[in-house]
């Protein structure tokens, strides 16, 4: 009962981020119809530029807002200069559905590269504000942490953030009419291509914040080469395609559903198998569900 | 090129591999065992151009179909004391049936899904090695093809051995998948990767020849992984990075994915790019950590590049250039 | 105010869509725009709210060229395109749909008086707004995208084929309330259409367009008048 309670809140924490990550892929993919593999490399890098804040102001709550102003700032960056010479440059020929892919992945492999030469291979190290020593019941100690509350609170709050701002604002409606149809948001008057850059700004933000937790959550160390990196270069993707990658909802489900797993089978079953997990999870959902959990059907395929 | 028959490429090929084995006579150790190399890229780079160019699905976890190749080549050699020729073989079913199973799956998705899933399978797969002892957890296990024979002298050493082996099997390679993409299931990828519906009303059966595109690009996957671990002589995980699979990727981009005769360019590129970056850090000499990080960013940098500028790589852009040449001229 | 379109030129990759064509629409009026299929009627409109490039020629409304704008520039100039096939976001709710019409607009309170106003002229969509748009019949449908157009407090509306997949009885009532919008708002009104007699029966003017050039011009009742037209578009 107490291991389950623990996996439980684990597989929450860890999914809270994961979702985070999906949203900022989710965001991307409705603004310009591209995959983001270099996301988490971009969280990456935001979350060093949390960690050279951190060096010089000493606290977490100046770091996170820098990381993410730093993360909003880089993807602002790629899409005006990289994403609108690719769309220019490639949007025909048999390469067409290939190309967008395929230029993320060097961006991503780009940008570790940049980490590396700059910051070095070695583990940096990030502290969070709070403790990261579980909360007792009785004798025992849950893995459930102040850190892991915070990080779940600090996660829920930018979620009803970012809904409130899609649903009420009339920039989110800008963002919405965006996505689903271009051309009658450019007819009623909306710059459809400064909407694009605020999609990637928001994504890259959002990436930043799950970065920054990741990193305090994990073991406190990161590098380009670090587990915490590819678990979240993986999860984000595949929590964003649990949930349909169409909508915000769907990323959040998707991340808690891919947390849960992840959790259950590094405790129940085996600690090296929890990489190949997430693989298995996808690979069960497009058969079964192949529009994702929330997902319109037939989109997949398109 | 295309009006060769298929016998005639046969010729070309027995040609250029002599002269081939000819220049390993001349050469020094180094420039041999980077033959070796070239030819090992050659084949998975050439596998990937199956896939992405003809067939138009993206993997980007060729490196885990590499890894299966090459633990089931180690596993029947170590555990089984199969012949080196069937350990390759052995290499090719193991890796082709993973393609077969993966290419179900893939049938069914298109695009940035396929392309996320191999992703995960490329990092969730070598964690594999770890659970079961007979794959030898991070330290891995031997894959040992032997000395060469004695019959051919004293003088062969073992770097020529491991050329010879590769070289054989890179022309193999080669000249099976340059006749495959020129058959009729060639011709079915190709129709299919240009419009999927227009392909299926004229009776081709999209989704099989997509497995089977998958389950050959597998194969030919499976013989590189084991070729590479034998230039290595160990399997483990960390011969499988995802660093392999976007190399591998960057070098079938740099060939042009659409045309198989580029394949030398990507193949050579790769082997050439750690020695260029070393030499050009030594030239402006830099800091030691931007150095180990060089190679890496001329593949990333090599990699956008052409995706922007020659997104269907420099052969087929030549040839368009040369046939729009024509055309004016004509005029 | 009037709509100065002269010697426009249009071409979609090698193939000329519009060719040479010139017209004028007066301020308050109704033109329609008829031809057959492929005639590039669509393509004339979607040129002169930006969404395609012209090759040669101009197209002025109140001193703004046309041609060389975003359509995101062009409808701050009060001009509106209602694209074709019921151009409305299905994902967006009704009420949201008409919010985008008004989206730029800085008075608020104004785009608030636009809204009752749409509302008044379709209630329909009043009772439905806060629905998705794809749950809507194909007149709803029709009805939200003039909606939407008018909430960008348009003086001209380009109007590509309403009647297209619709009812006959439905057709007529919407092409009523064109006439009614034209009159009552004094817009300035290009209708495209197939339905040829629909349009000019409720046009003040008439352009038919024949493989991109101006077959002839005239007042509407000219128009229905003229036996050749009568024939190749008329049908009777």
């Amino acid at each position: 009962m107490f291991q389950l309670l623990n996996t439980i809140l684990i597989g929450i924490t860890a999914g809270a981020i994961y979702s985070l990550m999906a949203i900022s892929i989710v965001l991307v993919w409705r603004s310009t119809r591209v995959i983001n593999f270099a996301q988490a490399g971009m969280a990456l890098l935001s979350t060093y530029f949390g960690y050279e804040a951190m060096v010089h102001f000493n606290s977490f709550w100046i770091a996170l807002p820098v990381a993410m102003v730093g993360g909003a700032g880089i993807a602002a960056l790629i899409e005006l200069v990289f994403m609108r010479l690719l769309v220019k440059r490639s949007s025909t020929g048999p390469m067409a559905a290939v190309a967008p892919i395929i230029a993320t992945l060097g961006l991503l492999g780009l940008i570790k590269g940049i980490i590396s030469s700059i910051w070095g291979g070695a583990d940096v190290r990030l502290v969070g504000p709070v403790t990261n020593v579980g909360y007792s019941i009785g004798d025992k100690t849950l893995a459930f942490s102040p850190l892991k509350l915070l990080t779940l609170c600090t996660v829920v709050a930018l979620m009803l953030l970012l809904t409130v701002l899609f649903q009420k604002s009339n920039i989110g409606l800008s963002l919405r009419a965006s996505a689903y149809s271009p051309e009658i948001a450019r007819l009623s008057g909306v710059k459809v291509d400064f909407v694009r850059t605020l999609g990637w700004s928001l994504a890259g933000a959002a990436g930043a914040v799950a970065g920054m937790f990741q990193t305090v959550n994990g073991n406190g160390a990161f590098s380009p080469e670090s587990i915490e990196f590819a678990l979240l270069l993986i999860s984000g993707f595949i929590a964003a395609v649990i949930g349909g990658l169409e909508s915000l909802v769907g990323a959040v489900v998707g991340g808690l559903v891919l947390g849960l797993v992840i959790s259950f089978v590094l405790m129940y079953i085996s600690s090296s198998l929890f990489f190949i997990a997430p693989f298995v999870i996808l690979l069960i959902i497009l058969f079964v569900r192949p529009q994702g959990i929330l997902g319109v059907k037939a989109a997949r395929r398109a | 090129m295309h009006k060769f028959k298929s016998s005639h490429h046969l010729g070309f090929f027995i040609i250029f591999g002599f002269i081939l084995f000819l220049t390993g006579n001349r050469v020094d150790e180094l420039r041999v065992y980077q033959g070796a190399s070239i030819a090992v890229y050659v084949v998975a780079i050439s596998s990937i151009i199956l896939l992405t160019g003809y067939s138009g699905q993206v993997s980007l976890g060729h490196g885990a179909l590499l890894a299966i190749g090459a633990y089931s080549a180690a596993v029947a050699r170590n555990n089984f004391h199969a012949p080196v020729v069937l350990t390759f073989v052995i290499a090719v079913l193991a890796a082709a049936l993973g393609g077969a199973l993966l290419g179900a799956a893939a049938a069914r998705l298109s695009g940035p899904y396929l392309a996320g899933t191999t992703l995960a399978l490329a990092i969730g797969l070598p964690s594999l090695a770890n659970q079961f002892p007979i794959f030898g957890g991070e330290q891995g296990v031997f894959f040992d093809v032997g000395f060469p024979p004695p019959s051919l002298g004293e003088g062969f050493t073992q770097y020529k051995w491991f050329f010879w082996i590769a070289g054989l099997a890179a022309l193999i390679s080669i000249w099976l998948v340059a006749n495959i993409l020129r058959s009729r299931y060639g011709r079915n990828w190709r129709a299919g990767r240009s419009n999927e519906t227009a392909a299926a009303l004229a009776g081709i059966s999209v989704s099989r020849s997509k497995i089977l595109a998958f389950t050959i690009s597998a194969g030919v996957a499976g013989l590189a992984g084991a070729l590479l671990s034998m230039t290595i002589g160990t399997v483990s995980p960390s011969a499988f990075p995802l660093a392999l699979s976007f190399s591998l990727l960057t070098g079938a981009v740099l060939s042009g994915v659409s045309t198989l005769s580029g394949v030398m360019i990507g193949a050579v590129t790769l082997v050439a790019i750690p020695e260029i970056a070393d030499a050009v850090a030594t030239r402006i000499g830099v800091s030691e950590r931007f150095t180990t990080n060089l190679p890496g960013l001329m593949v990333s940098t090599l990699l956008i590049l052409t995706v922007l500028f020659v997104p269907n790589g420099p052969v087929e852009q030549h040839r368009t250039r040369q046939a729009r040449k024509a055309a004016k001229e004509k005029n | 105010m009037t709509l100065t379109v002269t010697e426009l030129t249009i071409h979609h990759g090698a193939i000329c869509a519009i060719s040479d064509v010139s017209f004028t629409v007066p301020k308050g009026q109704l033109t329609a725009v008829i031809g057959a299929n492929g005639a590039g009627k669509t393509t004339l409109l979607r040129t002169l709210s930006g969404l395609n490039k012209s090759t040669h020629g101009t197209a002025t409304w109140n001193e703004h060229n046309l041609l060389h704008s975003k359509p995101e520039t062009i409808v701050r100039h009060g001009v509106s395109h209602v694209s074709e096939g019921k151009a409305v976001i299905p994902e967006l709710s009704v009420v949201e749909n008409l919010e985008l019409g008004a989206i730029w607009r800085k008075n608020k309170k104004e785009a608030a008086e636009s809204k009752a106003s749409v509302i008044d002229i379709f209630p329909r969509l009043g009772e439905r707004l806060n629905q998705r748009a794809d749950t809507l019949s194909g007149g709803e449908r029709q009805m939200l995208a003039i909606g939407r157009a008018i909430m960008s407090k348009p003086q001209l509306l380009l109007l590509d084929e309403p009647s297209l997949g619709l009812a006959p009885l439905i057709v007529e009532q919407i092409f009523q309330t064109i006439r009614d919008l034209t009159t009552s708002m004094g817009l300035t009104v290009v209708l495209v259409e197939q339905n040829a007699m629909g349009a000019l029966k409720i046009a003040d003017q008439g352009v038919v367009l024949n493989l991109g050039k101006v077959a002839v011009a005239g007042t509407a009742q000219s128009l229905i008048a003229d036996p050749q037209v009568r024939a190749a578009y008329l049908g009777y």
